[in-house]
């Protein structure tokens, strides 16, 4: 029998349901590449071994009764910004030391009441910021990738970087993540896998750590399109306890995979061509461009004027709220404390020692656009420059634009330690240049591979859809999936 | 606009972040390449532009005025790093 940590999950779905295998096999084989690769590629932060064998011992007992749900006995792994139940949850942070939550977050009940098996939980960037997977404080997680010929260890993206090396890897079927600037689609992209951050408010927010919450959004890292469609039509859904999750119902995704786009029309913005993108970016946008084509859809060329400004006006957002949110760390309620003469001090301690670098940047950021004095010309300023990203979309949609064809990242994965990148905050930040207009203006975009470049690595074309109309993005993004072929990389670790 | 030593403390006070002097003049670097990068927001025409509150386009959902949750201080407290009787403990905060 093949490695059953190579199906899909609509092929491990079917092999379930044929009783080909059972899911404490295919638990057991996922359990077992974690526990051979894990040391080396530093994906999971906390593995779930015993917990994962009952849920799987549970689904095999509701496959044989006929009573399977959609994700019945597929293994998964958990970005670590979700709250699970009595397992650890710590963002990536120092800050959250020994956290188990009491509570459940929505994303991951609805995974688990359909049937799923968690594995564990994923390394990511310190409270979701950062666009290499560096910043946590668990290390770096290398990307199963790396150039032909070289065996330099790169990084696998950011924020949700465990959860696309474990995807690509073939530690986890599936896995949760979050996308609050790129931080789904750039490891994506970065890993040859398929990511999706649906619209803002098709998931609920509530159970996961909070870091800008107006951008906010779950969504699956899978090896294929249908498979992020199987999976985010378990993770999406209204929900009472967050007020920003859409009262709407979800779709069935999966009935996307394979429509025809004949006569859909795809814009192609002339500002996401900029100046510095390599070669191979562009090429690879017109191979995509004429797949597209050649599927029947009509190509129209747009302008999306304010794009350029989306990125500066992210740095003012996102710090802003995220100061906002990370208050709440203070050394009272969960996590780190480190003690002080008085109750200032302690908070001052406690957050010095509990916070990375990039988390303190952040949130000193935030609070300086947030003053008195500063936040007409900084705060005030960016969220109107967001109302005009948002209204240049709008524009183009009114128009008759059904999705939106870009580029995801302006390179492809880069080494850890990257010199340049650690030298310049705003370097790293130009990683997400393509990605952040989507969530500034709470748009769904997914990022499929499309092709390698010449050292093979793999590149990942994005799609912009309207609010709430994720099926045309995999109809769209089947249809690159189709043309472009799958992308693996050689296992070596 | 970029900020000075003085300043950094001065928002690292109000962010509750001790940071030494060392650390000071880090971050005062690395503040001013990030206000530097978004200073370009300047350029744009923002005139008779409604700032966004909310990214979505709907009203926000009401939750009826009920008590949902309660009398779980146990679990409130399960994480803290220092509680009684279901409080959390904090230094002696008056005198």
């Amino acid at each position: 029998m093949t490695d059953p940590t190579q199906l899909t999950i609509a092929q491990a779905r079917q092999e379930l349901h044929d009783k080909a295998i059972s899911a404490a096999e295919l638990t057991d084989a996922y359990l077992g590449a974690i526990e051979a690769a894990n040391d080396t590629l530093n994906a999971y932060v906390a593995v779930t071994a015993d917990r994962a064998r009952a849920m799987a011992g549970a689904s095999d007992a509701r496959l044989a009764k006929g009573e399977a749900g959609p994700l019945e006995g597929i293994p998964l792994g958990i970005k670590d910004l979700f709250a699970t139940r009595g397992v650890h949850t710590q963002a990536g942070s120092r800050i959250l030391d020994g956290f188990e939550p009491p509570y459940e977050s929505t994303v991951t009940a609805n995974l688990w009441s359909d049937g799923a098996v968690m594995l564990g939980k994923l390394n990511m960037d310190e409270f979701a910021m950062g666009s290499s997977n560096e910043t946590s404080c668990y290390g770096p997680v290398t990307n199963p990738w790396r150039a032909r010929g070289d065996d330099k260890a790169l990084v696998p993206g950011g924020s949700s970087g465990g959860s696309a090396s474990a995807v690509a890897a073939w530690l986890c079927a599936g896995a949760t993540a979050t996308d609050t600037g790129g931080s789904i689609r750039q490891p994506a992209a970065f890993t040859g896998t398929v990511g999706i951050k649906p619209t803002y408010g098709r998931c609920s927010r509530w159970g996961i750590v909070a870091f800008a919450s107006s951008l906010d959004q779950a969504g699956p890292i899978a090896r294929d399109v249908r498979d992020a469609a199987i999976l985010l039509a378990s993770m999406a859904g209204a929900d009472g306890m967050d007020t920003t999750s859409a009262d709407l119902p979800v779709p069935d995704y999966e009935a996307a995979v394979g429509r025809s786009v004949k006569g859909m029309v795809i814009g192609i913005p002339a500002e996401y061509r900029m100046d510095g993108t390599p070669g191979e970016i562009e090429t690879l946008w017109e191979r995509g461009i004429a797949w597209l084509k050649d599927a029947g859809a009509q190509i129209r060329h747009i302008s999306l004027p304010h794009t350029q400004y989306a990125l500066p006006a992210y740095y003012i957002v996102a710090p802003a709220e995220a100061s906002s949110n990370l208050a709440r760390y203070d050394g009272v309620k969960y996590g780190l404390r480190v003690s002080g003469k008085d109750i200032v001090e302690m908070y001052e301690a406690t957050r010095a020692e509990g916070f990375g670098a990039e988390v303190k940047r952040r949130v000193m950021i935030g609070t300086y656009v947030l003053s008195a004095g500063y936040y007409d010309a900084y705060y005030l300023r960016a969220q109107k420059v967001r109302t005009l990203i948002k209204r240049d979309f709008e524009t183009a949609f009114g128009q008759g634009v059904d999705a939106i064809l870009t580029p995801a990242t302006p390179s492809a994965a880069f080494g850890i330690g990257d010199r340049d990148m650690a030298a310049d905050p705003v370097k790293m930040y130009l990683n997400d240049i393509f990605t952040v207009t989507v969530n500034m203006a709470g748009l769904p975009g997914i990022a499929v591979p499309a092709g390698l470049d010449g050292r093979g690595l793999p590149l990942g074309l994005q799609l912009i859809g309207r609010p709430f109309d994720e099926e045309t993005l995999f109809s769209t993004a089947h249809v690159i999936e189709q043309a472009a072929g799958r992308f693996a990389p050689d296992k070596w670790w | 606009m970029s900020v000075d030593i003085a300043t950094v403390k001065r928002v690292a006070s109000l962010a509750r972040i001790r940071v030494s002097d060392q650390e000071a003049a880090h971050l005062e670097g690395e503040l001013n390449a990030i206000l530097g990068f978004v200073e370009q927001l300047g350029e744009v025409d923002i005139e008779g532009v409604e700032p966004m509150t909310s990214v979505a386009d709907m009203a926000m959902k009401k939750r009826q005025d009920q008590v949902t949750a309660g009398d779980i201080a146990a679990h409130v407290t399960a994480n803290a790093p220092a509680t009684e009787d279901g409080f959390f403990l904090v230094p002696k905060v008056v005198e």
